[in-house]
């Protein structure tokens, strides 16, 4: 018995023992309570709720729905118009970001100065005000639908959202996407055979201009030869409102903008840390060795920049889309707002919908680490 | 903000002692203070006075309650809750009673487990519109933009009544009265739809009320009404006699300034609710002079109609299906015996 004291690795297993047995004896205790308390006010702990007609209406749904369909399915239009304004907001914070990240590492006073102003501006404003901010601009600001602004391709920009033509695909669509799919091949397969020939030659291709060239025209000439198979449902309006066409809802426009504007200020610190990271002497090496600045830049800088930036920009993403949750305070009918909401409140399973909330949550969040962390050791360092 | 109430009223259930067992009334008397939820604001039906207190129609039920219980009508504590966020703070014990424009309904009751301790507002979903736009009837709303409030009863109106007839809408959820308000005055909507009661109240702070009109159509029947938690039966009986007391007395003609003077009268009823004749306080855990405190507190339920909501008032409701049952209407209180 002392001796098993004695042994290190038999204490540590013992502490790890009591520690799960902690953690668990704990959450059964919360979750006996939880029953119990239920039990006393009359509540019973049960799911069966997801299979009763919802009864309210959504305005945004990407697929169809109605009032008389499941909670279970407006649980997966917040879904979706959560993974929507997420995708979207991920997608603008990662471009503004790296844009003014390099801009704040400018050597002209004018553009480095703007960046500071930006960042520093956005990034110590709640986002919550952001998205009011934005919101109670494009309600009271914009015009009616009735004096909609016109902005030209037959858009429109009004108080109840952006309207803009809506590509509805005919027979024969279908060729321009596997031109696209072509296209992507082909991109493939010329960038791998420029690594070779550049490896063994030297003679370097413009890769990027032909291969988004190739990835283009092939879409291009698909619709062409099927005898332009895609037709634009526009926009017309109708005594109260614009209808056809696809809407951008101020709800969803004030909460993406927010949401990007706002982690774009991050991202920006991020970026400029990342490459402030790589010493100047890799700079000065390359510039010895006959680079030029912008080879310098994508070839020796980026990539260690990026080893650096990867981890804290997942965590940005994660911000993100956890931060998209604040659109209940607009209305935008996310995740929170459906099941988190309506559905909680007039079934009034609050434990219920709380317990989905967090795991669908926690699934966001795991997924987007996943695929970060795929990402970071694709791009790390390959030691030989 | 929402989420808060529904975290703190989680965080009741997984840690907090089992609370509905223990008796209501004990529990407002030990803590000297009647805890009531209330809207949010909704003129005349709730609203602050120029002190910072809570005023009006629904608030005035929490009044006679705490008058009744506690012998002081401002003993009050009011926590002003939204559509959504009513229900768990009322199932979470973080409040005694619920009195805020609330419908009636079978889940609300059955499923949710409250009690209704009675109606005092008979009220109906009906539809406000800017009279600029023509519209006269709510079926001539088809591809209009409409706001609701989220987590009540007049969204599932809606949604059924336009399935119903065919109109699609594009719905846009609001969470509180004012925000309504902002949204449909800075043309977010065409339409402003909830109980017919509410839209006058709304309209009656427009700069120009009279450029908004109340369609004909009322959709639904919204009997609004104080409720508490179900398994507390002493509780519930409480609120619904002290709602009652103020019907009867409304029904009888007798003012609140009145009560103390015909506690002895001839009325063998008014002398049964005042305590002059048996011992009905008693029954409900209360003492005598309970009725009489509660008709002080803001006069009888036709007082307190008048002063806040009245035709005299901005918002201007006529008493309607809410004049007594001898006059017109169906407010109708069980006998008191
Ligand atoms: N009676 C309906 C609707 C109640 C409701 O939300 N009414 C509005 C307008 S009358 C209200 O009270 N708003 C107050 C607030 O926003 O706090 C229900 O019980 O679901």
């Amino acid at each position: 018995m002392i001796s098993l004291w004695r042994s290190r690795q038999a204490r540590s297993v013992l502490f790890q023992v009591l520690a799960m047995a902690g953690l668990v004896g704990l959450v059964t205790f919360f979750g006996i309570q939880v029953v119990a308390n239920l039990k006393v006010m009359g509540l019973s702990f049960s799911f069966a709720f997801l299979d009763f007609p919802a009864g309210y209406d959504i305005n945004q749904t990407l697929i169809t729905y109605d009032s008389t369909n499941t909670h279970l399915r407006a649980l997966f239009v917040g879904l979706l118009n959560t993974a929507l304004v997420a995708f979207f907001g991920i997608i603008v914070a990662t471009v503004v970001g790296f844009l003014i990240g390099v801009m704040r590492l400018s050597k002209n006073f004018l553009i480095s100065r703007i960046a500071v102003v930006y960042i520093e501006l956005i990034r110590n404003i709640p986002v919550l005000l952001h998205i009011l901010l934005i919101y109670g601009l494009v309600v009271n600001v914009l015009p009616h639908p009735k004096q909609a602004l016109d902005i030209g391709f037959d858009s429109f920009l009004t108080n109840r959202g952006l309207f803009m033509p809506k590509p509805i695909f005919e027979d024969g669509a279908s060729l321009m996407f596997y031109g696209l799919l072509l296209g992507l091949g082909l991109a493939w397969g010329f960038t791998y055979y420029a690594k070779r020939v550049q490896a063994e030659t030297g003679k370097i291709y413009p890769v990027f201009a032909i291969c988004t060239s190739v990835i283009l025209l092939l879409p291009v000439l698909g619709y062409f030869l099927a005898g332009q198979p895609i037709t634009m449902e526009i926009s017309v309006f109708k005594t109260f409102n614009f209808h056809g066409g696809i809407v951008v809802r101020p709800e969803f426009l004030a909460l993406w903008l927010a949401l990007s504007m706002y982690t774009a200020a991050f991202i920006a610190e991020i970026v400029r840390g990342g490459i402030l990271a790589v010493s100047y002497g890799q700079t000065e090496a390359a510039h010895a060795l006959g680079i030029r600045p912008n080879r310098t830049l994508q070839l020796v800088v980026i990539p260690q920049a990026l080893r650096v930036i990867i981890p804290p920009l997942t965590s940005q993403y994660l911000n993100l889309t956890k931060n998209s949750s604040l659109a209940i305070a607009i209305g935008y009918m996310d995740l929170v707002s459906t099941i988190g909401g309506i559905t909680l409140n007039q079934t009034g399973r609050a434990m219920e919908c709380m317990l989905i909330l967090l795991s669908i949550y926690l699934m966001f969040s795991l997924l987007i680490s996943l695929f970060m962390n795929w990402y970071n050791n694709h791009i790390k360092l390959i030691e030989r | 903000m929402k989420l808060k109430y529904t975290l703190v009223a989680l965080g009741m259930v997984a840690f907090g002692a089992s609370s509905a067992v223990a008796s209501t009334l004990d529990d407002v008397k030990a803590h000297g203070m009647l805890k009531c939820g209330i809207s949010t604001g909704v003129p005349g039906f709730a609203f602050t006075d120029e002190n910072g207190n809570w005023q009006g129609f629904d608030p005035a039920i929490c009044q006679a309650v705490a008058a009744a219980v506690l012998g002081d009508s401002s003993k009050v504590e009011y926590t002003p809750t939204t559509g959504k966020t009513r229900f768990t703070t009322l199932a979470s014990g973080e409040i005694d009673m619920l009195a805020r424009n609330t419908t009636w309904t079978f889940s609300r009751d059955v499923d949710l487990k409250f009690t209704f301790a009675g109606v005092n507002y008979y009220d109906g979903q009906g539809f406000l519109v800017p009279s600029s736009l023509g519209v006269s009837s709510a079926k001539d709303l088809n591809g209009s933009s409409v706001c609701i409030q989220t987590g009540t009863t007049t969204e599932l109106n809606l949604a059924e009544y336009f399935r119903l007839n065919n109109v699609s809408y594009e719905p846009v959820p609001i969470e509180t009265n004012e925000e309504a308000r902002a949204n449909y005055m800075a043309g977010r909507c065409d339409v402003y739809t909830t109980d017919a009661s509410g839209l006058a109240a709304s309209r009656s702070t427009f700069e120009n009320p009279s450029e908004h009109v109340i369609l004909p159509e009322i959709i639904s029947k919204e009997p609004l009404g104080p409720l508490v938690r179900h398994g507390d039966d002493q509780w519930a009986d409480i609120v619904r006699w002290v709602l009652n007391v103020l019907i009867i007395a409304d029904e009888k003609g007798v003012t609140g300034a009145q009560a103390q003077e015909v506690a002895a009268g001839p009325d063998p009823e008014l002398d049964r609710i005042l305590g002059t004749e048996g011992a009905y306080g008693a029954m409900l855990g209360l003492d005598r002079d309970w009725a009489v405190r509660a008709l002080n507190a803001n006069g009888n339920y036709g007082e307190i109609f008048a002063k806040y909501i009245g035709e005299e008032t901005l918002v201007g409701l006529a008493r309607g299906l809410n004049a007594q049952w001898t006059q017109g209407g169906i407010l109708y209180a069980p006998p008191f015996r």
